[in-house]
């Protein structure tokens, strides 16, 4: 089977029905995205599929065929990050950081085509994504600075 | 047990671990390649009297040695055995090492946790690497810069005079000449003891500690480049899985694993009752444990229903009790006597355990997420029955810890199958392993007897089954004080925790004397600065009441306003919570929290209020919701989608103020802020509602029960 991954396409295996999880971390390398759960409960393995944050530890990779994943490997543009983690990085935002790929896939996707959200709006679009160091107040304080700077 | 090695033998093991003992002049640049070093020896540091000893307890092997070297080609690599699992040690221990060198801080490598390249450390724990290892780091690389002015006099045939330094470079004083710490190091091979009495800059003229220098390493983890140990892959690797019993305290009788071992690519090891495979990705692997057939005998365990009166009956016996403490408690008008409930949770690390082994002849390599990656090796040594020296294990940056990963588990786990297979194999939990198989918190069940006048307390009788002795003391004055730790038998794995003793013993603590200030009609923050005789803990109480606003009138009848303080492993600290029970529905709502904290120098602000705020909202989850479910050995919420932890919209309006003490030695924050959160929520109920909840977690439904 192929899928696309990054504006890449790849051949790969699905037998015994293996996890988007699975394929994308055994089988192309592409380790950014983590395992935290298995069932959807955390959000550390969210990735794009056309445009929208899905938990790839519950998606059948056969569930992918056909459509355009973004990893948290395909966002940076030619040396260049995406405006998501350049503030959370220059915010300086994550302890451990192992939550940060599945929170920047999913802040991203919200704030795609949005000019304004208000906190409480980040506050909901992020709250499937746990971050056990507990990070919450800076990542919120962060994106809002990106998604607040054209208010009036 | 015949593993058990005496003291003394210990001893002797781990001195001969400590570079300067062990470590020639001469291999250690054949081991660095040629430069200048500093060394230190841990009998130095004890002989200057900064740390205690004991000649039964032997000093933490922590509290100790390190190195820094410089290269000809002016690379800075400082090689400490403690290891980064998010607290940002490695950006802080960094800014240490630069202030002294006057270098930026990327001109410096930090190697962490890797049992070949770095010092013997017992671990990362217990709040110590900013109290112990940065100053020693401090030294060190004090003493480096010391012997390259050493290094540039002589090059220019100067007398003792002063020379300035900058960005890696050092001035001639009138000819405009510069050398590169480089050029001073190329050709060298110039070891140096650490001088104990090195000037170290003055916190007050720092200028790159003491601010807010970003993660080091912060853009490997934004992008996913960074690889943690469940990430990493080596050639011809396997993945493996390991067979474990259907609960607690199962034996294994019988298992059949031929199905298994007759899917293509699998393999099984047993060895005993170990039972694991091997397949060339985890799916395959997973379905070919679900495959083996094994029968199990299980056995009676303790329940979630019986755990208080199990850890008060199982408890060892206590000591005797001053007669005065009793008769003071007797005689004393106003006294309250009370239980407190503390359950076990779960650390949830958000990377669950992760081992990677490979074996080349008979020394085996081992990555994995540890807290105290000594530990592990040598946990390896008896596992292998191996000396230490064929035994190299690495811990890689990790996805957190919180004290619940001081074991290797997996590591071990992937070395068995590592062994058998001949093939490197890496073994990832899953969530489910993670609750069910690595440990908890403990519970912990709290007797408090106490008695106070406007004079303060006159009898104080506190014991804490099971969850541990520290932050036992009872900070305020008073006489007729007797405090007990007793060990219990505990009915799940329990171990380390952010402040997994103090937790408890300061929410019992700390509701308490709020009950009796109520008793004496007293003002709560005003009884406590009355009877606390600690100026730091009174400094951070102020500062937070004044943040807070603990005068003003409250807006609403069905608010309320509660403090607690806390003084815990060289950390003070003070929460203030404002809360609002619904008239109706009974359900609590934090309006709003503050928590001051001091720790002495602030190394760096901004990971500093990341440390607090990460304590004061994960201590929020053990403080209303989090807790482990069991009955006869199952664990029933073994997944984030049954075990609550602390979300997004869990968050109270919250504020950090932290208290920069620059004329203090500066301690750690790992753990301290997480104590007061949860007394200060109960202590704000009871003002609201007059309802006491002694228990943690206090609202796993997030309801007030009625008074």
């Amino acid at each position: 089977m192929r899928i696309n991954v990054n504006d890449r396409d790849y051949a790969v295996e699905v037998d015994g029905n293996p996890s988007l999880l699975e394929v994308l971390r055994e089988q192309l390398d592409l380790t950014g995205t983590k395992y935290g759960c298995g069932e959807a409960a955390c959000g550390a393995c969210k990735v794009l599929i056309n445009g929208t944050p899905t938990p790839s530890c519950i998606t059948p990779a056969t569930a992918a065929q056909g459509k355009n994943i973004i990893t948290i490997e395909g966002l940076e543009k030619e040396g260049e990050l995406h405006p998501v983690q350049k503030v959370l990085m220059e915010e300086d935002v994550f302890q451990c950081s192992y939550c940060a790929p599945g929170m920047i896939l999913t802040a991203v996707a919200l704030l795609e085509n949005k000019q304004q959200l208000s906190e409480q709006e980040i506050i909901e679009g992020m709250n499937g994504n746990i971050c056990r160091c507990c990070t919450y107040p800076k990542i919120v304080s962060a994106l809002s600075k990106i998604t607040q700077k054209d208010k009036a | 047990m015949k593993n058990e090695r005496t003291k003394q033998e210990e001893k002797r093991a781990f001195e001969n671990k400590i570079p300067g003992k062990g470590l020639s002049r001469r291999s250690f640049f054949k081991y660095m390649g040629a430069g200048i070093a500093t060394y230190f020896v841990w009998t130095d540091y004890l002989a200057s009297g900064i740390l205690t000893t004991n000649e039964d307890n032997f000093p933490a092997s922590d509290q100790l040695s390190s190195w820094i070297h410089l290269s000809a080609s002016g690379e800075i690599t400082v090689f400490t055995g403690k290891v980064e699992v998010g607290q940002n040690i490695r950006t802080s221990l960094t800014q240490v090492v630069a202030e002294e060198l006057f270098l930026p801080v990327s001109s410096i490598t930090l190697v962490m946790g890797d049992t070949q390249l770095t010092p013997y450390d017992r671990g990362t724990y217990g709040s110590l690497t900013t109290p112990q290892m940065a100053p020693i780091l401090r030294k060190a690389a004090a003493n480096l810069r010391e012997m390259l002015l050493q290094q540039a006099r002589q090059e220019w045939k100067l007398g003792e005079i002063s020379l300035d330094m900058e960005q890696g470079m050092i001035q001639h004083p009138n000819n405009g000449k510069k050398l590169s710490y480089g050029d001073l190091a190329k050709g060298k091979n110039l070891l140096q003891k650490m001088d104990e009495d090195v000037p170290t800059i003055e916190p007050s003229k720092w200028k790159i500690s003491g601010t807010s220098v970003p993660k080091v390493n912060g853009r490997d983890f934004i992008t996913g480049k960074h690889r943690y140990v469940s990430d990493m892959v080596l050639p011809d690797m396997l993945y493996g899985k390991v067979l474990r019993p259907p609960v607690q305290g199962a034996k294994l009788k019988r298992a059949n694993t031929d199905k298994a071992a007759s899917i293509p690519g699998v393999q099984v090891v047993r060895d005993g009752d170990f039972i694991g495979v091997a397949a060339k990705n985890s799916r395959t692997a997973a379905m070919a444990l679900a495959s083996i057939e094994a029968d199990w005998e299980r056995s009676s365990q303790v329940s979630r229903d019986q755990l208080f009166d199990h850890l008060v009956s199982s408890a060892e016996k206590g000591e005797t009790i001053n007669p005065q403490v009793s008769r003071a408690f007797e005689e004393a008008a106003h006294k309250i006597e009370q239980d407190f409930e503390v359950q076990y949770i779960a650390h949830v690390p958000l990377e669950p355990r992760a081992g990677l082994a490979q074996w080349t002849g008979d020394k085996l390599e081992v990555w994995t997420g540890t807290q105290r990656p000594f530990g592990v090796q040598e946990e390896l040594e008896r596992a292998f029955n191996l000396p230490g020296e064929q035994i190299r294990v690495y811990m890689p940056d990790t996805g957190s810890g919180y004290g619940g990963k001081h074991t290797g588990e997996a590591g071990i786990e992937a070395a068995i199958l590592s062994k058998a297979t001949g093939q490197p194999v890496k073994v990832n939990w899953t969530r489910e392993e993670e609750f069910k198989w690595a440990y908890f918190r403990p519970a912990g069940l709290i007797k408090v007897k106490g008695a106070a006048s406007e004079q303060g307390i006159t009898s104080w009788e506190f014991h804490n089954y099971n969850s541990g002795g520290a932050g036992i003391d009872l900070p305020y004055i008073g006489s007729n004080k007797h405090q007990e730790y007793h060990r219990s038998d505990t009915p799940l794995r329990q171990g380390s925790y952010r402040a997994l003793a103090s937790t408890a013993n300061v929410f019992a603590m700390e509701s308490t004397i709020n009950d009796l200030a109520g008793k004496l009609g007293a003002d709560p923050l005003q009884f406590r600065l009355n009877n606390l005789d600690n100026d730091r803990l009174e400094a951070v109480i102020k500062a937070a009441a004044v943040e807070f606003g603990w005068k003003r009138t409250k807006t609403n009848g069905n608010h309320g306003f509660g403090m607690a303080c806390g003084a815990v492993k060289g950390g003070f600290v003070a929460t203030f919570a404002e809360i609002a029970v619904h008239p109706e529905s009974r359900e609590m709502k934090i309006i709003k929290a503050v928590t001051a904290f001091e720790c002495g120098a602030i190394i760096n602000p901004r990971h500093l209020e990341s440390q607090v705020t990460g304590c004061v909202l994960q201590g929020l989850g053990g403080a209303l919701f989090e807790s482990v479910d069991f009955k006869n050995g199952d664990i029933s919420n073994a997944f984030l989608s049954s075990y609550r932890v602390p979300r997004f919209k869990d968050v109270p309006d919250m504020k950090v103020i932290l208290v920069n003490r620059k004329d203090l030695p500066s301690s750690g924050a790992g753990e301290a802020p997480i104590v007061c959160i949860a007394p200060a929520i109960r202590n704000a109920i009871d003002d609201a509602v007059g309802v006491k909840i002694n228990r943690l977690p206090m609202l796993p439904s997030g309801i007030v029960p009625e008074g």
